[in-house]
């Protein structure tokens, strides 16, 4: 510590953001800002020409080797697939009418290289910026990352992958690409402004079982370089030059969750079953195969929601058929003998046809989920072709997304056994019988759910889309958000109604939305007669602990009274006075 | 000097695989190779330049080739979009 940050006012002060990885960590902040590189144009003179463009020739080897070690590791950590989003980026490097013609600028213009460089690539990024279609505008970001690359390899500035010792990484925003690198260096914690608990970066974050915070506004501003940081990724809280008090706090928050995840540990080969005897099915909501190990780590009953379109994450094309045969062979091999549900594509139109899509004024009244996939018949069959010949075993399901009349899974169900006659007249084999299943996450599904349970083999509850239109609010709305109620009477009825009226058509009742793997709604769900929990797999073992404390007799009860309850604040004051009867959690 | 009128016929459009291959392709061939989407010119043998075109599923593009060996280079880039870069359709 310099002598001058001695004097600086060490205050205490507390962010909140969103948990985007969980775990405890306390240490020094390391700022990473994204190299932005300062442009003068210089005037060379004649004979500064060839040392410039040699000067251009070992930044490009620089960039060359850099961007090959970051695609080897990502390859490592995130498999092939995934890797691929770097590859673009290598392939500009070697693009030889581009540096031809920054060449040829240098020794028409004599400017300095920094110069020409950054005014040429900066033509194509413009054009790629303004393009209509989604997937041309990500790519331009490509582009500015390989120019910067270019530029600081020019100004013979490091990337910084290495850091000392282990700090806490603070960033406005952490590209994929970064927390790798970082990940290299042992990391305490990231936390960053901005970013969801979905996005690439915290997905990155669990994998690595390294704890985050995100979402944490104005955070940057605060911290210098060095000061302490006090990182919470379960309750979602950052505090900055914290108290003696407070790290001791936090730290035996630590030893309390260690003690409770060992605790927790010994539960992992026992049955999500109620003392009085109701077995109900824990399982795990997935994206990568990577966390595969870790969910049989956690003991689940299998997996129940798999959202396959996390395979046109960072890729460019639509997997064919044998791309996601061979991905979901890999989750009924891993799983089985358990379960896997395997969700098809739930995407917005955008993601298939570019630019061509008028763009939506409400996306989420729009063209997404099964909507687009019945749209286009022959993207869906070739989907649905694959998870059937992954079912051989017999260990997979197929889930509809987004249904909301009885016409949709009519049709959606007919194209499944078009793709079997398919794959018969091909000679392969598949689970003739394979279960088939909907999201009820359209209120209009909820209502005439007992019409659609007749069709159907199971239904899985999708709260956080069935909430959002039951009560006409957008999560991701700062102003309205906290209108967002899961514990709304509106939002506990209708799942009385959802789990009643399935039930009296003997079909099972999952739940894969966000509230099913809130530890204060496990005893109402249970009361409600669930039959299944589909979680983030690091809720795993607190679900399954809260559902062998509770006999079912007496969650029925409680959910009883839920239900008699008015307002979303007595249900929740209700709920967590009843966790407390039961001395569950760990606060 | 030879015109050639194309279609992109493959789902995912002329996205960073196809244009590595198309860039490879024509880059075997001594003559000059211009793309042109909706009077937007760049250089065929440049991938950052086929990144830009931003050419979809359905989209046209009018392919320029001149030099000495024109006759064979537009017959082998004709080809590759005529079979869809091997892609789906």
């Amino acid at each position: 510590m310099s002598p001058g940050e001695h004097e600086r006012k060490q205050e205490e002060a507390v962010f909140r953001g969103i948990a985007a990885s969980p775990g405890i960590a306390v240490g020094p902040a390391y700022l990473f800002q994204k190299h932005v590189p300062v442009i003068n144009q210089k005037t060379v003179e004649p004979e500064g020409v060839e040392p410039e463009i040699l000067r251009l020739r070992s930044a490009l080897d620089r960039s060359r080797r850099e961007l090959s070690k970051i695609y080897d590791f990502a390859k490592q950590k995130l498999g092939e697939h995934q890797a691929k989003i770097f590859e673009a980026q290598v392939m500009i490097l070697d693009d030889s009418v581009l540096f031809d013609s920054i060449d040829g600028r240098i020794r028409a213009e004599r400017k300095n290289v920094e110069f020409i460089v950054h005014d040429e690539i900066e033509k194509y990024r413009k054009v790629m910026v303004d393009a209509s279609d989604e997937y041309t505008r990500e790519r331009a970001l490509d582009v500015e990352d390989v120019r910067n690359r270019i530029l600081r390899n020019l100004q013979e500035e490091k990337l910084i992958s290495k850091l000392e010792g282990a700090p806490v990484i603070v960033s406005q925003s952490l590209a994929a690409a970064d927390a790798l690198i970082l990940s290299r260096n042992t990391i305490l914690a990231y936390v960053t402004e901005i970013g969801g608990v979905t996005s690439h970066s915290a997905l990155l974050a669990r994998a690595l079982k390294i704890p985050s915070v995100v979402g944490l506004r104005h955070l940057m501003a605060n911290v210098r370089n060095g000061d302490r940081i006090a990182v919470d990724g379960y309750g979602g809280i950052v505090v900055l030059n914290p108290s003696p008090e407070t790290v001791d706090e936090i730290l035996r928050k630590r030893e309390r969750y260690k003690e409770f995840e060992e605790k927790l540990a010994g539960l992992r080969d026992l049955p999500a079953e109620t003392p009085d005897g109701r077995r109900v099915e824990l399982t795990a909501n997935v994206e990568l195969a990577e966390e595969l190990e870790f969910i049989k780590i956690q003991g689940a009953d299998g997996i129940g929601l798999y959202r396959s379109e996390s395979l046109l994450l960072g890729g460019e094309v639509f997997p064919n058929e044998e791309e996601q045969y061979a991905e979901y062979k890999v989750f009924a091999d891993t799983m089985y003998p358990k379960r896997v549900v395997i969700r098809t594509f739930d995407i917005g139109g955008d993601k298939i046809m570019g630019s061509q899509t008028t763009r939506e004024s409400n996306p989420f009244l729009g063209w997404r989920g099964i909507r687009v996939m019945l749209d286009r018949p022959e993207l869906f069959l070739e989907q649905v072709r694959a998870i059937l010949r992954a079912s051989e075993r017999k260990n997979i399901s197929v889930m509809f997304p987004m249904i909301s009349n009885i016409k949709e899974l009519r049709k959606a169900r007919q194209l499944v056994e078009d793709a079997k006659g398919q794959l018969r007249a091909r000679g392969l084999a598949y689970d003739e019988k394979i279960r088939i299943g909907i999201m009820i996450e359209v209120p209009a599904a909820a209502v005439i759910v007992e019409d659609l349970a007749k069709e159907v083999d199971f239904v899985s509850i999708g709260t956080n889309d069935l909430i959002q239109y039951l009560l006409a609010v957008d999560r991701g709305n700062d102003v309205v958000s906290d209108l967002y109620q899961e514990f709304h009477p509106a939002v506990v009825r209708f799942l009385r109604r959802i789990i009643d009226r399935s039930k009296e058509c003997d079909i099972p009742v999952a739940m894969c939305g966000e509230m099913a793997g809130d530890p204060l709604a496990t005893i109402l769900l249970l009361g409600l007669g669930l039959d299944e929990f589909s979680v983030v797999p690091a809720a795993l073992p607190e679900i399954k602990k809260i559902i062998r404390s509770v006999k079912y007799r007496d969650a029925k009860k409680i959910a009883k009274k839920a239900l008699s309850l008015v307002t979303e604040d007595e249900l929740k004051k209700y709920l967590t006075d009843v966790m407390k009867g039961y001395e569950l959690g760990v606060e | 000097m030879i015109d050639r009128e194309v279609t992109i016929k493959n789902r995912a459009g002329l996205h960073t695989r196809p244009a590595a291959t198309l860039v490879k392709l024509a880059s075997k061939f001594k003559s000059d190779f211009i793309i042109s989407k909706d009077g937007f010119e760049i250089n065929g043998k440049s991938i950052i330049g086929v990144m830009t075109l931003a050419a979809e599923q359905g989209s046209t593009l009018l392919l320029r080739f001149n030099g000495p060996d024109e006759l064979e280079a537009a017959a082998a880039i004709q080809e590759l979009f005529d079979k869809a870069f091997d892609e789906p359709l």
